[in-house]
């Protein structure tokens, strides 16, 4: 056992075992998943070929790869600051090990010297024991980026994961989990399958309980034109908890406000799992669909709610995938996230807010590793880490932080995200997760909290499954708009 | 031919093969789009911001700094070194009298320590923890020792009697007008060359084009402004 700062509480690293994490892989997907979206549907017969030919074409549609593959030089900062790793132990999780999955078949079929020398520089044949590391460890990555925080060439091992799961799905051996859903949102709009009856039954029932809980009318509309705001969030909103609070609060505060919104069935999925699989035609098809819809309801904003990959692809992505967007109201970001919306409010004084009714409440805050790493908020550096922290502490008052180490942009990831969610992955799930746990045990020893608020789908879905692993309640585990609407004083 | 020929043929292929090979992967990366954009946290706003970054990581290694101390320091200290022993032999390289550059030559031992001492730290760094082994290819520890000899020849060059700097710097001007006599009589001189002339022809296939590659890696170089720019 070796000490090593800069993870905060799990500065014990475990002891390296080869092939740990080697049995833990997800279900492939089913042919019909596969044609769904385009792919074979099996493992095709010249699949070492077409997976050479797909690395090439990736490799020079893309200037990340290309520097990142020739510009690694084992420094080994990255090796300690996987979750996946340090939950594990496979040295296979160490970021640089699986980025080395595909450089070194890069190496020996793309290179002079992995041509000529593959033994000297670590080139390596893509055969099928390679190809199978290939399907386990990077279903093993959730595209946290926080390897890519610490690298001196900014390498990014999510583009590695990303790439080598397009090339994965070009010879048809795709995973289930993500795949399904893909052809879901292609179908129906939301990643759930709900069709509109569904949804709007569930929009209906949720109307009911909100004024019976507050004793307000707090609408839950749905595809109604001429709303200002077109709220696209992740379809777990609808039905799962706490997911389902957090909702609540969104309608309560556009409710408080005034600002007419709708939700669209055509585009009723925040959630872009085209980017898990590094496809960039699937997260363009899916971001689309939002542009369609905003179009469609001739809305004036469109405003994502709590979801952390989805947050990267609307900040980073859809002004590209499905822009311009400038038939929007420029006057608010385009798009806009929920805690902006929120937080803007609270500034103006548009709210009224009781923090003492969460003061049950002892809260931290999880920062989402891809909201953290992989877009902003409020127009202004680190406003990811500021915004959602300043409307806690005005719903809140009793606010702690965990280890500086494992927030902000060192923030550990919350150990299921990039499709990674399935019952399958529960045990690298559990072990990812621990990272997290350490840090959220150490602030609970000092604070005694009851809660970890977070603004991510996945996060939340995660922490309930793992939580009770840790010896917690999964009901710990809540929606930041959850505190917010709880807090929110309503008025008729 | 005579070993002073084969030696400046050397020289001139190592610097073909180097700048022409760089020239080429640089290119190559240059071809290749960037489709959306991936800045990684903290990412600036502006492209002053980027600079400034870039200038940071360049210069101070401000990421490594955030991720482990020791690789840090061995890291930074042998980059220095390198840089301070570059600048020195420009005093051999450049034409005419140049006093300053002189002057930093005549502080290259201490250079080569320090250069010498932070590959030292890497190697054992390499050897030591298991989870750099693991990632470590043969190549990985040749480029150390590579390196190493080119520090060490170099040094002894300095000590040893033999190659004396005026004749050396006569040899290299004379490389430039096709005259590849004259080379000083002082095996340390030769193999140094030698050494650097193999370093200089596996650069452009070798990790050693993280060199470029820390200009040009998009998560670094792009500004976080994406919601007012499209690609």
């Amino acid at each position: 056992m070796k000490r090593q700062g800069g993870n905060g509480p799990v500065s014990v690293l475990p002891t390296m075992t080869p092939g740990a994490a080697a049995a833990s892989k997800p279900a492939r997907a089913e042919p019909a998943q596969q044609s769904a979206l385009g792919f074979p549907g099996t493992l095709v017969e010249d699949w070492h070929q077409r997976a050479i030919g797909k690395m090439g074409e990736l490799v020079e549609g893309s200037r990340a790869l290309s520097v990142f593959l020739d510009a690694c030089v084992k420094c080994g900062a990255c090796t300690d600051k996987c979750h996946y790793y340090l939950g594990t132990g496979d040295p296979k999780n160490m970021p640089v090990a699986r980025q080395d999955l595909f450089r070194s078949v890069y190496r020996r079929h793309f290179t002079w010297a992995g041509r000529w020398l593959p033994k000297l520089v670590g080139a390596k044949d893509l055969d099928e024991s390679m190809l199978e590391d290939w399907y386990t460890y990077f279903h093993q990555c959730s595209q946290c980026r926080r390897c890519a925080v610490y690298c001196p060439y900014g390498i990014d091992t999510a583009e590695f994961a990303m790439a080598a799961r397009e090339v994965m799905d070009t010879i048809g051996l795709g995973q289930k989990h993500t795949n399904e859903v893909i052809a879901k949102v292609h179908k129906l709009g939301n990643n759930l399958g709900l069709p509109q009856p569904v949804l709007a039954d569930a929009l209906a029932g949720l109307e009911e309980d909100t004024e019976e809980e507050s004793g307000v009318p707090v609408r839950f509309p749905l595809d109604e034109k001429g709303a200002e705001v077109l709220l696209v969030t992740p379809s777990a909103d609808f039905f799962a908890e706490p997911h389902v609070d957090g909702l609540i609060g969104y309608a309560k505060v556009f409710h408080q406000a005034g600002i007419r919104w709708t939700l669209s069935t055509h585009a009723a999925e925040a959630a872009n799992f085209g980017l898990f699989i590094g496809s960039y035609e699937n997260m363009q098809a899916i971001g689309l669909r939002i542009r369609e819809a905003a179009l469609e309801l001739g809305v004036r904003r469109i405003v994502f709610g709590e979801c952390g990959h989805a947050w990267r692809v609307a900040y980073n992505f859809l002004n590209t995938l499905a822009g311009p967007l400038d038939f929007l109201d420029s006057a608010y970001p385009v798009p806009q996230h929920m805690v902006e919306v929120t937080h803007d409010l609270i500034e103006r004084g548009a709210l009224t807010i009781d923090p003492s009714r969460n003061d049950a409440r002892r809260v931290t805050f999880h920062d989402s590793c891809n909201v953290a790493r992989a877009s902003g908020m409020g127009g202004k550096a680190g406003g990811q880490f500021a915004l959602p922290r300043a409307v806690l502490r005005a719903v809140c008052n009793h606010v702690y932080d965990m280890h500086r180490d494992t927030i902000g942009e060192a923030t550990f990831c919350c150990g299921g995200g990039a499709g990674l969610l399935g019952e399958d992955m529960l045990d690298v799930r559990v072990k990812g997760a621990m990272p997290r746990m350490r840090a959220f045990e150490a602030v609970d020893e000092a604070h005694g909290i009851t809660h970890m608020a977070t603004i991510c789908a996945i996060c939340k879905s995660q922490f309930t499954k793992v939580f009770p692993h840790y010896g917690l309640r999964f009901d710990q585990v809540i929606s930041l708009h959850h505190l917010v609407g709880d807090a929110l004083v309503m008025r008729r | 031919m005579t070993l002073s020929g084969a030696v400046g043929w050397l020289m001139y292929l190592s610097v073909a093969v180097l700048t022409v090979g760089t020239a080429c992967q640089v290119a190559r990366y240059l071809r290749a789009p960037v489709p959306l954009k991936i800045p990684i946290t903290p990412a600036p706003a502006t492209g002053w911001g980027v600079a400034g970054r870039i200038a940071r990581e360049v210069l101070l290694f401000e990421s490594l700094f955030k991720a482990s101390r020791s690789t840090w320091l061995f890291g930074w200290l042998f980059h220095a070194g390198l840089l301070w022993l570059a600048l020195g032999h420009l005093a051999f390289f450049l034409p005419g009298s140049l006093p300053l550059l002189e002057r930093v030559a005549s502080t290259m031992g201490i250079a080569g320590w320090l250069t010498a001492a932070g590959l030292t730290g890497l190697a054992f760094r390499r050897v030591l923890v298991d989870r750099i082994r693991y990632v470590s290819a043969p190549s990985d520890y040749l480029m150390l020792g590579l390196l190493l000899a080119i520090v060490c020849t170099g040094m002894l060059v300095a000590v040893m009697p033999g190659a004396d700097r005026v004749v050396f710097k006569a040899y290299v001007q004379g490389l430039y007008a096709g005259y590849t006599g004259g080379l000083p009589d002082a095996p340390f001189l030769w193999l140094h060359i030698v050494a650097a002339c193999v370093l200089g022809l596996v650069f452009p296939f070798s990790k050693l084009l993280h060199a470029p590659g820390v200009f040009l890696s998009p998560t670094r170089l792009q500004a976080d402004n994406s919601r007012e720019q499209r690609r």
